[in-house]
């Protein structure tokens, strides 16, 4: 490795200056020549059949241009896994705030008007709101509340997708099982729950659309820019929209104002819709939310429910286990699937089970379909296990601290899906720094005092879990990523890749993996705008997946082009960037241009089988052991962090700057997760989808957070890196709600846990509220098995 | 519409507008200073906080007509010389910006901040910024940033404007 460590430093981030000024252009700061700006008309209902649209006389029509689901000149569906997802609703509608006909004027101003003059009657069809009322329909036979039948990509009615994943064969597993609960001193039964949360980006979705057409009026190219993270998932949406081969349908990515999973899928609804208005009108087209749109029609997280059956020995040991996962995955399938996919692997934890059976599904509901959000299904599943540990240790008789090192994977162990750890992994080593750091020991002996004379009941809690990094399986190898990097005659080089900044700092860690491998200084490195007619598919910036793969892409292709130098223009084994420039020149000189393109490899060989679930999940595992410390006020019921710890081996930490930032980040969604954003809903629509009552942490509401990183450099990122952007999202909440129990005695088992949800359970028992735990108080003869449930 | 005289960082300007349009639509559409950005249009995330007489606003909140006469600062204005102001600096240099599209208001309400407490404890930072959402950061660097902004050669007379 090069003397000069540009990795692990922490340069200044690539377009940081042009923010800090304000000059950097976001969507809305963009204008075309003779760009017109659209709206959607969305249906008012949660279920139905459009029976008539009709236009009201008071909006003079001929201004507008007006598309429906006919207009469409491909296939009516946005493409995810599948195509049950239609561009407009053409008959019938299955959520509220679903896309019927969008409109298109010059002033963006007269649509207000227009949208409210379009009035559509429908014939009402009942609906289903929740996992419950989905899975009674199927159970009851209930064909009227059949809400999705099944699709081309499988699924059945009401089911998007259902996954059965065993810690071994099958059929020694249910044995194995059945002989565990048999011989358990304890079984521990739980089930636990979380809400939809909402990315609140603070950049709305918003996109800009163009369109040419040929002398018979047939679209010939499209070309949107906008707001997203995967410009090539949105190539892919609009080919079919418009039938059209890809290299016609032109994406570029605009800076971009958050996203965390929220412009992963959304935006090739949102930019098919624009490039369809630009086709109809024949001028550019803006279409960009306000909030109360983005907040009610665009996606969340998947709301969840998680029920575990543990059967224990008396001195701490997982026997085996069965987990039930649910999410709701909305009206249509999207990405339902992988999020299950992520959420069902992650279940488990980072725990040793001997026998292990997790059965998950992804329900259909009329909502607005749920999609990615910065955790992808992993933060639900965790949230129910590293609740659920803190009970069985509870049942054990054991700390929660005890129970966990009982039952830690270590280094050479088995995952629940049959992967051999074969990287170092220390999760006691972790669980030990984090304690420590945070103070957690001295503090639970000291609360415990100062809680008996006070109202304001203090406390600790921990979680301990893990994030692959990467897409799940033979994801990557599907993805088949390609970066180029070029030298142009002027002797800089620049990444062509499809990933997008959105903040986490993709474009300043790829400039340092290249600098460093190419001993040039970072300054000297630069990446190109996402375009799609310029950069080739490195796969979506999604799963944790930048750094590690995409960067190791990057490591590689700089690899390439030095050996090219040396072998082609004489480019010294050790060079100075004089030498490197000269010698780029040379070759452009010589060749023409040059350009260093690789494709993805696994690092190590991969198994994956996709029918059983089992295998190498994925190619690295984060690990982290997240500390909070809260405070329960009895009086207001008001809960509040009031210190946290996150420490983390994410292997070797690229830019430190940056990823505190991303950690600092992630744990302050996951407070919001936890005790702040609750997503109301009637009839599957969100009822508070504004700013002011669907409330995030502001910088008053969060405690100073403290960021620790052990670092032990793995084979499969460049310069030793694994991923890191997810990772803080799934801590958290089951962190808080483990000190909230400490504090108080109670146990809560569903986040978001707001005052209100304190008072009622408070409420209920006010006299017992110095007491133990409600639930477990006189339940729990330890010397004989006991069945606990929640 | 009404004819309204402002000054913009530093500039003055005569514009007819609508009385009651946003002064955030003012700045971005007849100034075409796109530095200001619209969060949420309603008054929650500070995402469009201007200084107007010094004041922090939120610029989606205040009709055109109330700013007239008024002297206004947005994010173009707080560079010194197409220098870098120290606060815009140490945001910079301590990851106080991530996807940026808060940092216009969130330098904006420091500005006003540090104007007000030149040396700022943790928690006057808390509460001065409580009006600035910010998705991305966790707040950390941004109060990282604020601190090394207070020490830095802070001039507490820029950004008034
Ligand atoms: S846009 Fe003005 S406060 Fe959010
Ligand atoms: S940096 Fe993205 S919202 Fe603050």
């Amino acid at each position: 490795m090069p003397e000069n460590s540009i990795l692990g430093s922490s340069p200044l981030r690539k377009e940081g200056r042009a923010k800090v000024l304000g000059e950097a252009k976001y969507v809305d700061d963009l204008s075309l020549p003779g760009m017109w700006f659209g709206a959607t008309v969305r249906s008012t209902i949660a279920r139905g059949k459009i029976r008539k649209i009709t236009f009201s006389q008071d909006v003079n029509w001929s201004e507008y241009a007006i598309v429906t689901a006919s207009d469409v000149p491909g296939e009516n569906t946005i493409v995810h896994l599948t195509r049950d997802h239609p561009c407009l609703a053409a008959e019938q509608v299955n959520h509220p705030e679903e896309p019927i006909l969008l409109l298109a004027h010059p002033d963006k101003k007269a649509l207000l008007a227009a949208t409210a003059g379009v009035h559509i009657d429908y014939e009402e069809l009942p609906g289903v709101f929740t996992i419950e009322e989905s899975e009674a329909a199927v159970e009851n036979g209930d064909t009227e509340r059949i809400i999705w039948p099944g699709s081309d990509a499988g699924g059945t009615a009401n089911c998007f997708k259902q996954y059965l994943m065993y810690s071994a064969d099958a059929k020694d597993t249910e044995q194995g099982l059945a002989l565990a609960f048999e011989n358990a001193d304890y079984i521990v039964q739980g089930e636990y729950s979380t809400g939809a949360q909402e990315q609140l980006y603070i950049e709305n979705n918003g996109v800009i659309a163009e369109c040419n057409k040929d002398a018979d009026g047939r679209v010939t190219d499209v070309c949107v820019r906008g707001s997203m993270q995967c410009p090539y998932y949105l190539v892919h949406a609009l080919t079919l929209v418009f039938g059209l081969p890809e290299e016609k349908c032109r994406v570029i990515q605009t800076e971009t104002g958050g996203a965390f999973g929220g412009k992963e899928d959304f935006p090739s609804v949102i930019g098919s819709h624009a490039a369809l208005l630009a086709m109809k009108c024949g001028h550019p087209v803006k279409i960009t939310y306000d909030r109360a749109e983005d907040m009610a029609a665009t996606t969340k997280r998947h709301p969840s429910r998680t029920r575990h059956r543990t059967a224990v020995s008396k001195d701490g040991k997982l026997l085996g286990g069965t987990i039930e996962f649910a999410i709701d995955g909305g009206a249509y399938a999207t990405l339902s699937p992988v999020v299950l996919s992520r959420g069902t692997i992650h279940a488990p934890g980072p725990y040793k089970w001997p026998y292990l059976r997790v059965r998950a599904k992804a329900m259909a509901t009329n909502v607005p379909p749920h999609g990615a959000f910065r955790g992808f299904g992993a933060p639900q599943s965790l949230f129910a296990l590293e609740r659920h540990m803190d009970k069985v240790a509870k049942v054990v008789g054991l700390t929660p601290e005890e129970l966990r090192r009982r039952n830690f994977l270590s280094t050479g162990d088995c995952t629940a899906t049959g992967q051999p750890l074969n990287d170092p992994v220390d999760m006691q080593k972790l669980l030990t720094r984090a304690l420590e750091e945070h103070g957690y020991h001295e503090k639970l002996k000291r609360f415990a005092e100062e809680n008996k004379h006070s109202s304001i009941k203090r406390g600790v809690g921990f979680a301990t879990f893990m994030h692959g990094a990467g897409f799940t399986g033979s994801g990557e190898r599907r993805l088949n990523s390609l970066v180029h990097v070029e030298v142009n005659a002027d002797g800089r080089p620049n990444l062509l890749v499809s990933s997008t900044e959105f903040g986490q700092g993709t474009n300043t860690i790829l400039c340092q993996v290249a600098a460093q491998a190419l001993s040039l200084p970072y300054e000297n490195i630069s990446i190109a705008q996402p375009d799609t007619r310029v950069v080739p598919n490195s796969g979506p910036t999604v799963a944790s997946r930048t750094a590690m793969i995409v960067g190791k892409l990057v490591e590689r292709a700089c690899k390439k082009l030095l050996t090219t130098l040396q072998d082609y223009a004489s480019l010294p084994p050790q060079h100075t960037p004089g030498e490197f420039r000269k010698a780029a020149g040379f070759y452009v000189a010589e060749h023409g241009s040059l350009r260093s393109s690789v494709r993805y490899e696994p690092v190590k060989p991969i198994f994956w089988d996709d029918e059983l679930y089992r295998g190498d999940a994925y190619p690295a595992y984060a690990w982290a052991v997240y500390v909070a410390e809260v405070a329960v006020d009895l009086n207001t019921y008001m809960a509040t962090v009031t210190r946290f710890d996150a420490l983390q081996e994410v292997g070797k930490v690229m830019h430190p700057v940056l990823a505190k930032g991303q950690v600092e980040g992630g744990v302050a969604q996951g407070i919001g997760y936890a005790l702040y954003e609750k997503c109301v809903w009637k009839n599957g629509r969100m009822l508070n989808n504004q700013m002011t009552n669907y409330i995030m942490p502001t910088s008053a509401d969060l405690p100073p957070i403290h960021v620790h990183f052990e670092e032990v450099p793995s084979a499969h990122g460049p310069g030793g890196a694994k991923g890191i952007g997810e990772l803080p999202m799934d801590g958290p909440a089951p962190a808080i709600l483990n000190a909230i129990e400490n504090a108080t005695g109670v146990a809560f088992h569903s986040i978001p846990l707001l005052p209100e949800d304190l008072f009622e359970r408070f409420a209920s028992f006010t006299e017992r509220a110095h007491g133990g735990s409600e639930e477990l108080d006189g339940s729990i003869d330890r010397d004989t098995r006991t069945e606990v449930d929640a | 519409m009404s004819d309204i005289r402002i000054t913009i960082n530093g500039q003055a300007r005569s514009l007819n507008v609508p009385s009651m349009k946003r002064l955030l639509d003012v700045i971005r559409e007849d100034l075409q200073l796109t530095g200001t950005k619209e969060g949420c249009g309603e008054g929650e995330c500070g995402a469009c906080a201007v200084l107007m007489n010094g004041e922090l606003v939120n610029s989606c909140l205040v009709p055109a007509l109330q700013a007239n006469g008024a002297s206004v600062c947005t994010i173009e204005g707080v560079a010194i010389d197409g220098r870098l102001h120290p606060v815009q600096q140490c945001f910079l240099e301590n990851g106080g910006a991530q996807c940026g599209i808060c940092t216009p208001g969130m330098i904006l309400a420091t500005q006003h901040l540090l104007n007000k407490y030149p040396r700022p404890t943790y928690e006057q930072i808390q509460e001065g910024l409580a009006g600035n959402l910010c998705r991305c950061t966790g707040y950390m660097r941004i109060f990282e940033s604020v601190c090394k902004a207070a020490e830095a050669d802070y001039l507490p007379d820029r950004g008034k404007a």
